[in-house]
């Protein structure tokens, strides 16, 4: 139905080619299949209506993508739409003059804008300190934890709540002949989720929200306690350290040589088809003695920004795009295809109403966990230079588990580094 | 004499024909030189919205890190390693070759093979070998008893670039130093052959010293190949890691300038090797080739 639909549209918007479209680009790191939704998304949009015309371009990796905007910025020849991810939101949102706010792109354009429509784990994510939405959570995940129904049945166990619960049910695997665990991004999974899920505070000026912060807390007794379980679980066999690339820790669960991981929500999709054995899903643990009422975690992956410098009859296609995005239906589509969290709440609910979780309970997990009690440090981050505060925390991570230092100086490592990023960066935001 | 004086006197055509090249070596050398230094001096915002200059300050951080120390001192220690085995290696292999009477030609091309492959695809390549569970490498060196882990392991990553970044290398050095033995005319080794009896001495005192202005040429591309075409290699295979150990200094240029958008730092680290490579190059020219004979 939709189809047909959009097939007149289609013929019709070839039949009218003879008016102006505006031509808009969208540059994106998206790459395999998710470039393929992608795609599909756009020429849906591309042939729903006649005026606006968009263009997506795959620009590598995340990283990349930033660099070639802000290049292409430099130059005077920034695209229309750019897709940054978490790590850069600082770099981007700080930068007075780089992005225009999606939410006066779309109250200009004349579509009504409540921030309120978002689900409240994306909502200010990416927006500033006065609440207004910078950028528009596009592909948002969160970290959770996957097990292996089998393995764990065989050992008699439920997958764990809280990290108390996992070492009982690690030395179970273990006495089973099984490694428990293994985990594919520390900086975001263990350390800034670790903060959002405990309540715990990440920078000063709240985690940058309402300043530039120039002061990383990561050197506290909860991190500290924790990251030293990490290496006794690493001693005792309980978790399986395979260095920093995500890939080489997602494959050991694929393979069942350990019994659970920890991934992003996203990564649903690409488990399903590389894993031959049933697998479940459930929320992140969190440490009963930190913090009893753990809430919500933060979203990982990335949002779109509307750059500076374009005409208004281009920011007009932008809008329009970015009304036809958070559509429930584009939003059920794109959570169906790739397993990232729809952003809005009637997006959520179309696939409740839909029947899609009662199919796929694994689906809502990322989704359910985003709306725990949110505190007053869950909102999200906003750090400068942290890209290279990332890279530290991969490094000292890495020699943490090779025995090469201890938790004392990799955490007394990270927070130097840290705190030399933050203060540079400020210095150079005017 | 005086025809030659005749012949080059006061003509533009010679200058007109270098143009293009200055040209080109202006636009993608010396402007982005002078960019750099530029740059290196001062604090920049990543969209070029704002910029302080700040004298020495990115120098000092780098010279206070130690970091950028180890990363300085790895890259020296993975420089000599490359440069030491794979013009050694290079060197056995042309030797050997040069000595097979019967299909040489089948020797030659299977020895240079490698030259086309790009270091990025060279990078994925090893990536497989040495992957952990499909790699045939892998297997090869764990079965020696090895608890071989390149992903966790600094030494064991190290052995991993190296052996990959002298594989690469190989076939270039060989080509070069095959030419080299083959521009040694035959009444040379002839009359070595009468006088001395042994192979080993002969090679040593005839045919290294008349190899010599090769083996330095070589030394000298060998040298910017580790520093600088390394890049593709480390950036498909270790990404620097575990722990920033496989780290060299281009590779951070690349880590703190295109991933994490600190142009004034990363321009500094630039500016660092660019000297550091020059040096290199002089003291190369002024104390090793004097040992060499034309």
């Amino acid at each position: 139905m939709i189809k047909q639909t959009l097939g007149t549209l289609a013929l019709s918007a070839m039949a009218l080619q003879s008016f102006a479209t505006t031509d808009i680009e969208w540059w994106h790191a998206m790459g395999g299949a998710l470039g393929e939704t992608v795609n599909t998304m756009a020429e849906e949009f591309n042939a729903s209506q006649t005026d606006y015309r968009i263009t997506p371009v795959f620009k590598g990796s995340y990283e990349e993508t930033m660099t070639a905007g802000i290049s292409a910025f430099r130059a005077g020849e920034a695209p229309h739409i750019i897709q940054i991810f978490d790590a850069g939101a600082a770099t981007i949102i700080n930068a007075k003059g780089a992005a225009v706010p999606v939410q006066t792109v779309m109250e200009k354009a004349g579509y009504d804008f409540d921030i309120n429509d978002y689900i409240s784990g994306v909502r200010y994510f990416y927006a500033d300190a006065n609440d207004t939405m910078v950028g528009m959570p596009f592909n948002a995940s969160t970290p959770v934890l996957y097990y292996n129904k089998a393995l764990l049945a065989e050992a008699g166990v439920e997958p764990p709540a809280t990290w108390e619960e996992f070492e009982t049910v690690a030395s179970k695997l273990k006495a089973n002949g099984h490694a428990a665990l293994s985990q594919s991004h520390t900086p975001w999974i263990f350390f800034e989720n670790f903060h959002s899920r405990h309540n715990l505070q990440l920078t000063d000026a709240d985690n940058g929200f309402s300043g530039l912060p120039t002061k990383l807390m990561y050197n506290n007794k909860d991190l500290s306690m924790h990251l030293s379980k990490v290496k006794e679980w690493k001693d005792k066999g309980f978790y399986n350290y395979y260095g920093s690339a995500w890939g080489d820790n997602q494959t050991p669960f694929e393979k069942q040589e350990v019994a659970m991981w920890l991934g992003s929500s996203g990564s649903f999709g690409g488990l399903k088809q590389a894993a031959d054995f049933d697998f479940g899903t459930t929320y992140l643990p969190y440490w009963k003695s930190v913090n009893e009422n753990a809430g919500s975690t933060f979203i990982g992956g990335a949002a779109l920004f509307a750059m500076n410098g374009h005409t208004d009859e281009e920011y007009k296609a932008v809008a329009a795009f970015f009304h036809y995005l958070t559509l429930p239906e584009t939003q059920y589509f794109w959570h169906e295809q790739t397993g990232y969290v729809p952003i809005t709440e009637a997006a959520y609910e179309l696939a409740k109403e839909d029947g899609y979780y009662i199919a796929n309970p694994d689906a809502e997990v990322g989704v359910k966990q985003l709306s725990l009690a949110s505190g007053e440090w869950t909102k999200g981050y906003r750090m400068g230079f942290y890209v290279q505060t990332r890279e530290t925390i991969y490094r000292e991570m890495d020699r943490l588990m090779a025995g090469e230092t201890t938790v004392k100086k990799a955490l007394q490592a990270i927070v130097k580094d840290g705190n030399d990023n933050l203060k540079r960066f400020a210095r150079t935001v005017k | 004499m005086l025809l030659k004086r005749v012949h080059f006197s006061g003509s533009p055509i010679p200058y007109i024909f270098i143009v293009p090249q200055l040209l080109i070596i202006a636009v993608f050398f010396f402007w982005p030189a002078c960019q750099a230094v530029y740059l290196s001096f001062m604090l920049e915002d990543p969209w070029g919205l704002s910029s302080t200059f700040v004298w020495f300050e990115n120098y000092q951080v780098l010279f206070s890190s130690a970091e950028y120390l180890s990363t300085t001192l790895f890259t020296l220690v993975y420089c000599a390693l490359v440069v030491f085995f794979s013009l050694g290696l290079a060197l056995l292999l042309a030797v050997k070759a040069n000595s097979v009477i019967h299909g040489q030609s089948a020797y030659r091309l299977l020895l240079t093979w490698v030259y086309a492959v790009a270091p990025a695809v060279a990078g994925i390549t090893a990536y497989f070998l040495f992957n952990r569970h499909i790699g045939v490498l892998f297997q090869w060196i764990t079965q020696t008893g090895w608890a071989f882990a390149p992903e966790t392991n600094a030494f064991d990553a190290s052995v991993m670039l190296v052996l990959v970044s002298v594989w690469k290398q190989v076939p270039v050095n060989f080509v070069f130093f095959l030419a080299g033995l083959q521009g040694i005319s035959k009444s040379l080794r002839e009359a070595a052959q009468l006088d001395c009896a042994s192979g080993f001495r002969r090679f040593w005192t005839i045919t290294f010293p008349l190899l010599a202005p090769t083996a330095f040429f070589l030394m000298v591309i060998n040298i910017t190949y580790a520093f600088f075409d390394t890049f593709g290699l480390i950036d498909t295979l270790t990404q620097g890691r575990p722990g920033g150990a496989t780290t060299t200094m281009v590779y951070k240029v690349f880590q703190d300038g295109f991933l994490g958008a600190d142009l004034g730092l990363s321009s500094a680290q630039s500016v660092v090797l660019m000297v550091l490579v020059l040096l290199l190059t002089v003291f190369q020219f002024l104390f090793v080739e004097r040992r060499v004979h034309y």
